[in-house]
């Protein structure tokens, strides 16, 4: 499976949710497959969707759920770290790892050669890191969210892209949105 | 009252709560204050843009968030300045040590330290410099205008105002 077939799979367990989404294709796909107020749609700045995760979920009660590729937490990788050392038990960090920059053209990632990002996420220190393929996503997801304990969720998959259209929406927005739908 | 205690009760007073730091030798003293406040969260964060994710998630999920940083960070962040904390109107204080400036003894500090105002500037980040000690009584009026705004805005912080190395 590649990464649009995923999400519109999980889409209408990430409903409820708060969903953090990375830049580029994620962001896009996610738009088009299930745009929802709760969805935060990153349209620039690589690599900071589990920072802002965390974030919001330090921040409150309500779980949440960032979607980020491979490329992304290897651009951020100081924040696996973080995560560990700041554990907040309503946060899932689910990273898509089809071993490459989807977003840029698919060139591949050390992701999909000689690093193993589940073992770097368990040698940060995190301590719930589940590695499923592609097609046990859902069961994994739900699990994760059922356990109410912080999970780094590495779901491994095929690289590949749908045609999906940018995000016109204003950033504000989308923002002031997402803040509301957080607050309600 | 020492001057980071000063700091650290205008923070609290304006609410602020989460608050991410980078290591710094000359705010070595907020940030044992902002770490011993039960009011606020600290996080430290491993690199500058990292932390700017973590106060733009914090504030969306209803936290007042500030970051402490060395002015060297200003080089590391623009891209998240203005795609993130720009682009999506956030508040966002930054309390910046300003190295490079008088009394600096490590003359590399210099090379960031005569760029930093005008890459603030060409940002268009409003920039506050405490030089004397009684610069920082603008620290509370300088907070309440950043969370009225929703901009980021610099407080640079120099060797002086600190009183040397
Ligand atoms: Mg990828």
């Amino acid at each position: 499976m590649i990464r649009s077939e995923i999400l519109k799979e999980i889409a209408p367990i990430l409903r409820p949710h708060l969903v953090v989404c990375n830049i580029g294709l994620p962001s896009q796909e996610m738009h088009m497959i299930d745009d929802q107020p709760t969805n935060f749609y990153m349209l620039g700045t690589m690599g900071l969707a589990s920072s802002i995760g965390l974030g919001v979920a330090l921040a409150q009660d309500k779980t949440v759920i960032s979607i980020d590729g491979d490329g992304s937490v290897l651009t951020n990788l100081g924040t696996l770290p973080t995560i560990a050392n700041n554990v907040a038990d309503n946060f899932i960090l689910m990273i898509i790892d089809n071993g490459s920059y989807g977003s840029t053209g698919d060139q591949p990632t050390y992701a999909g050669k000689k690093t193993n990002l589940t073992d770097v996420a368990r040698a940060c220190g995190c301590e719930n890191v589940v590695e499923v393929q592609d097609k046990d996503t859902g069961a994994a997801l739900e699990a994760a969210i059922a356990s109410k304990k912080m999970t780094i969720l590495v779901v491994k998959c095929d690289s590949g892209n749908v045609k999906v259209p940018v995000i016109t929406k204003d950033p504000v927005v989308i923002r002031d949105r997402f803040m509301n739908a957080i607050a309600s | 009252m020492s001057i980071s205690t000063q700091i650290v009760d205008d923070m609290v007073a304006n609410g602020i709560n989460f608050v991410t730091t980078v290591p710094c030798k000359q705010l070595g003293g907020v940030i044992d204050e902002v770490e011993a406040r039960p009011e606020i969260y600290h996080i430290p964060s491993n690199k500058e843009d990292e932390g700017m994710g973590l106060c733009a998630g914090a504030f969306m999920g209803g936290k007042r968030p500030c970051i402490i940083m060395q002015n060297t960070a200003i080089g590391v962040t623009i891209n998240t300045l203005v795609t993130l904390t720009q682009f999506y109107r956030m508040p966002l204080p930054m309390l910046i040590s300003y190295r490079g400036e008088l009394l600096e003894p490590v003359a590399c500090q210099v090379e960031m330290a005569v760029h930093t105002k005008a890459l603030l500037a060409q940002l268009n980040i409003p920039t506050y410099h405490f030089h004397h000690q009684d610069d920082a009584k603008e620290l509370d009026a300088i907070l309440k205008y950043t969370f009225m705004c929703n901009k980021p805005v610099a407080i640079l912080t120099d060797a002086t105002f600190w009183g040397g190395y």
